[in-house]
């Protein structure tokens, strides 16, 4: 791998001030990916800033604008917050998530920031030998023809077809989880639903960040929706597999009719894919798994698929009626 | 004192140590990570002299066929770190052109993508790893044909792995398959499959020149045969077996693919060459394992069986359509098992072969056995299901009283007895006879049955020498291999047997080509081969030295063929039970339970032995559900290429696994009473899985892996 410099600093102005100052530095987190990309020559950058000495690694109740948020510090790794009994109470899809991703070496590597900026794993990107606009602006998407098992089915480009690999992100989404980050600009909170982005012809940027804008904090917000949430995630294999469709959902129900429901998908798209029209076609209705299917369809109108990935559609809907079928029946 | 090998018969040893449970010898060091692999030695303490150690990495072609036009290793050497670049310009030359595989950068061809065309040694692993990236190749690229269909062009070998008949024929197929009551006609597929032990392939080499003249080659190699490393690469490298050194005392892993040696080990033995006096290493990347160290072709099986309203089958067809390299003919015997499993009076089986630009295949656990029996045992339940015959029961109906395919009797075939006690073990008599008819909440339920057999193997060509140490100790030599089976623990209980001694009395050397020679740790023939090597030296030991040799006392001795085998077709076979639920919505499969029921002879260390079975029962099931190497035509390569896209099974995978065997001993087979265990388990659990699915969904998938894909929306 190409040298490089290392700083560890203390403090979050110096570290944002270190990468933002250098166009070929970067953050190391939990480092399971980028350490990778090193590796592979996926990345190349000329310094690492690394976060993890930086005092972001408490898990709190907070009032923030007038309602009260668990604010999770961006270092708090993996397994800590899985098993973090707020999270487990209040926001099962994202315990269930975190759960469901890697294994549990990793988990215990990995962060929470770290978690939502991890990189596709398409087998194109992380093979330098293959082009992809991803990795290198214009040379081309090689997954557009070629292996398409993980290939996106919702809001894929020309440009790049590829998905977010991230569990965590999908059900921080559907919590209506905000990111907290501070950059050359200040501070600023987004929806995590708005961090990630599609592809269109830019696909090199998998987010709206900034060149050293740094996630220090993620926030969940209490709500009824929140509470009643699950995660599932279809994969080839029982554990240790990226998902090939996923759904976090969670369900407020009055009496059988739905009041309130948020169904985000995993493994779909180029970011956690918030199905809202699936969602306004339920909301209001008596629930029913017929009434579920049927909003499925909604959202999957705008899928467009291929030999490779035209499986995903009825995964997608089946994991959709299982994960709010469960929802409804009083479990997660 | 002589050391010359004495051909002997053997008896049957008594046993006392062989076939009771004993710890692993090696365990404690492997558990405690002691134990040091190919990269881990000090080749310098091994030699009694500094050696300075240069790490290696290789530089892979971008293209799959063509010309190298120029390498530019300037940006390279003026890394810091890096101390030498070899290329085809300027490597040593090798010698002779039997083993094309070998003939590494000898020339600017480039023969499949991800070809070695360039070494880069240096001072640290990381630089040598940048030097490899800063290594400009140019290429002048030429049409290659990457991709197997069903129309890709084939040719027919001239013999199939290891040499068996590439075709066979007996009696009228076509009119038979006419007249059939009963018919399956389909095709079943297998991926391209990777072998993936745990330890890469890894070497670490220093080649001496002597002031005298005369040089050495010493080496340490994660290889499943230090003998066979050494023949290959002597006179390739224009030296006597006795200036070439290799030595494995522990390799993690094989299955196979270090069963011969391959480029990556001649790259670390010519890089050696180029810079005589320093230690050089590598272990090649899991990413390069892709392509560089073997693999298992894709297999289309086309199978026709006709039965007769009973399901007694009156013609089976198996003909095979797979792929090999150009670089290299690699033919695996994939209707091998066709042949022999089932009665029959008219069968026909086939190969032929796509020659593409690709990487070399090559063994891969059970080479032909698991991709056939794979098609053999899903078609055999397919035609269960048209006769409405339970396929336990069909299965009996078509035993056969002799071998099919030799003519010859079977010694000791038991392949109803596994199957009616796995049957019992497993609950089938409860087991609905139509598919789809059991859903537990969320998952349908299903199970399957399949069988499996392997072939007795015993190779040529291996010598032990036995000699009496102080202290009453005996040292038992033989240039063996383990590859983490347990070879170090049952040889040195099959030598403290044949020498009537306690096992602490034995001193076992083995992983060292400076030992008797010994063959390859392949073809579940280690212990069988070996062990009767070292039963015949500790028999003549004992003839020539008494119960109380002098110290120094020395036998060296080798097993004459047994005359009695040739009279016989000799295989183990196996039951395999599985059970399978399928998610509903998501057609994702999981497997509760695995048992398989082998005959397999004695078994010499129950512990050793079942993780041997329990580990080919998993890489079953891991090639049932999730192994598929997925090559993109386009480039030429396996773009599926880590673990993380390549899915082997995860421990939540496996939950209830069980082997467990008939009590027999065969000492026809061997002096030991064993037949060989290594390669069975996977042979046939793919397509009880396989089945189960079926079972479990009335969904028949033919083309391997069973992935939720080609289950979801049916369901």
């Amino acid at each position: 791998m190409r040298p490089f410099d290392y700083l560890r600093p203390d403090d979050v102005a110096t570290a944002v001030r270190a990468v933002a100052d250098d166009p070929d530095a970067r953050f190391l987190a939990g480092g399971t990916n980028l350490v990778d990309h090193l590796k592979l020559g996926v990345a190349r950058p000329g310094l690492l800033v690394d976060v993890r000495g930086l005092p972001l690694h408490d898990v709190e109740v907070a009032d923030v604008g007038g309602g009260t948020v668990l604010r999770v510090g961006a270092n708090v790794r993996n397994s800590d917050l899985a098993a973090h009994p707020v999270v487990r109470r209040e926001f099962p899809a994202v315990a269930r998530a975190l759960v469901s991703a890697a294994s549990a070496q990793i988990r215990h590597q990995a962060t929470t920031g770290g978690n939502l900026l991890q990189r596709t794993r398409c087998v194109y990107f992380q093979d330098v030998s293959t082009p992809c606009n991803k990795r290198e602006p214009g040379s081309g998407c090689s997954a557009v023809e070629g292996f398409a098992r993980y290939n996106a089915v919702l809001g894929a480009s020309p440009e790049c077809v590829t998905v977010h690999p991230s569990d965590l992100a999908v059900a921080l989404a559907a919590v209506d989880a905000s990111v907290v980050t501070d950059g050359p600009a200040g501070e600023r909170r987004l929806p995590v639903a708005e961090l990630h982005r599609l592809p269109g012809d830019a696909p090199e940027k998998d987010t709206v960040l900034e060149h050293g804008e740094l996630i220090t904090a993620v926030e969940l917000p209490a709500s009824p929706v929140a509470q009643r949430s699950t995660y599932y995630k279809a994969r080839d294999r029982a554990s240790y597999a990226f998902a090939l469709a996923s759904v976090a959902a969670g369900l407020e129900l009055d009496g059988d009719v739905v009041r309130d429901v948020r169904i985000v998908w995993g493994g779909v798209a180029h970011k956690p894919w918030r199905a809202l029209r699936a969602e306004e076609a339920l909301r209001g209705e008596r629930f029913s798994e017929e009434a579920v299917l049927a909003a499925a369809d909604a959202e999957l109108e705008q899928a467009e698929t291929s030999p490779g990935t035209a499986f995903k559609v009825p995964m997608v809907r089946g994991a959709t009626a299982l994960v709010l079928g469960r929802l409804a029946g009083g479990g997660r | 004192m002589s050391d010359e090998p004495q051909q002997r018969p053997t008896r049957p040893i008594d046993v006392r140590s062989v076939g009771r449970e004993h710890v692993r010898v090696d365990g404690r060091a492997k558990v405690t990570g002691t134990a040091p692999y190919a990269v881990e030695h000090d080749l310098g303490e091994l030699l009694g002299r500094e050696l300075p150690l240069l790490h290696l990495w290789l530089v892979t072609s971008r293209i799959a066929k063509g010309r190298i036009e120029s390498v530019d290793a300037s940006r390279a050497l003026a890394h810091p770190g890096v101390v030498h670049v070899v290329d085809h310009t300027n490597a040593p030359r090798l010698q002779g052109d039997d083993e094309p595989e070998l003939l590494v950068l000898q020339t600017p061809r480039v023969s499949f993508r991800n070809e070695i065309v360039a070494v880069v040694a240096a001072e640290s692993l990381e630089a040598a790893r940048e030097g490899a990236a800063l290594v400009d190749v140019t290429y002048a690229e030429e049409p290659f044909s990457a991709e197997l269909t069903d129309s890709t062009p084939t040719y027919k070998p001239d013999s199939v792995n290891p040499s068996m008949p590439t075709d066979t024929e007996e009696g009228d197929v076509d009119a038979a398959i006419a007249a059939a009551e009963v018919l399956v006609e389909e095709t079943y597929r297998t991926p391209f499959e990777h072998n993936n032990p745990m330890e890469p392939h890894a070497a670490m080499a220093v080649w001496e020149d002597d002031p005298g003249g005369g040089s050495r080659l010493t080496m340490y190699d994660s290889t499943q045969g230090v003998h066979g490393v050494r023949s290959a690469f002597a006179p390739m490298l224009g030296l006597e077996p006795e200036q070439v050194r290799v030595l494995a005392p522990n390799v993690g892993g094989g299955f196979g693919s270090k069963g011969v040696p391959h480029a990556p080990e001649m790259a670390v033995a010519l890089t050696a060459r180029a810079l005589p006096g320093r230690a050089v290493k590598l272990a090649v990347t899991r990413q390069q394992m892709f392509s560089l160290t073997g693999y298992r072709t894709a297999t289309f099986s086309h199978f026709r069986l006709g039965a007769d309203d009973e399901g007694r089958l009156q013609a089976l067809e198996h003909r095979v359509v797979e792929q090999t390299s150009r670089l290299k003919e690699y033919a695996e015997q994939t209707a091998s098992p066709t042949r022999m499993m089932y009665a029959g009076p008219n069968r026909r089986t086939s190969h032929r072969l796509a020659m593409l630009d690709v990487a070399v295949p090559s063994w891969m656990r059970a080479p032909g056995e698991m991709p056939g029996a794979y098609a053999q045992e899903v078609a055999i339940d397919d035609l269960a299901v048209r006769c409405g015959l339970d396929p336990v029961t069909l299965r009996e109906r078509n035993e056969p009283e002799i071998d099919p395919d030799t003519g010859k009797p079977f010694h000791d075939r038991r392949l109803v007895e596994c199957l009616r006690r796995g049957a019992e073990r497993f609950g089938w008599a409860d087991r609905p006879s139509e598919p789809r008819s059991r859903q537990e909440g969320e998952w349908w339920v299903g199970t399957g049955v399949a069988a499996s057999s392997y072939p007795m193997m015993a190779m040529p060509g291996n010598t032990c020498r036995v000699e009496a140490l102080h202290g009453g100790r005996l040292a038992v030599s033989i240039g063996a291999v383990d590859i983490g089976t347990g070879a170090w623990t049952v040889l040195t209980q099959i030598a403290a047997d044949a020498l009537g001694c306690p096992t602490e009395a034995v001193v076992l050397r083995i992983g060292d080509s400076d030992l008797p020679s010994a063959s390859v740790a392949g073809g579940s023939s280690g212990t069988s081969s070996w062990g009767s090597a070292i039963v015949a030296a500790a028999q003549a030991f004992r003839e020539e030295h008494g119960e109380a040799p002098e110290v120094g006392a020395v036998t060296t001795a080798a097993a004459e063929e047994n005359p009695e085998k040739e009279r016989y077709a000799m295989h183990s076979f196996g039951a395999v039970f599985a059970e399978a639920r399928v998610h509903r919505w998501t057609g994702e499969v999981r497997v509760p339970r695995l048992l398989g029921v082998y005959s397999v002879g004695r078994v010499v260390n129950p512990t050793t032995a079942r993780s041997q079975l329990l580990g080919g029962l998993t890489m079953g099931l891991s090639a049932a559900l999730f192994e598929e190497g997925w090559r993109d035509p386009r480039f030429g390569h396996t773009v599926t290429q880590d673990l993380a896209t390549y899915h082997v099974a995860a421990h939540a995978d496996v939950q209830r696994l069980e082997a467990e065997w008939l009590d027999e001993a065969d000492t026809v087979a061997t002096p030991m009473g064993s037949r060989g265990i290594g390669e069975i388990g996977i042979v046939g659990s793919p397509a009880a899985v396989v089945n189960a699915v079926f079972h479990a969904t009335g969904v028949r998938v033919r083309d391997l892996p069973v992935t939720p894909d080609k289950l979801v929306g049916q369901l």
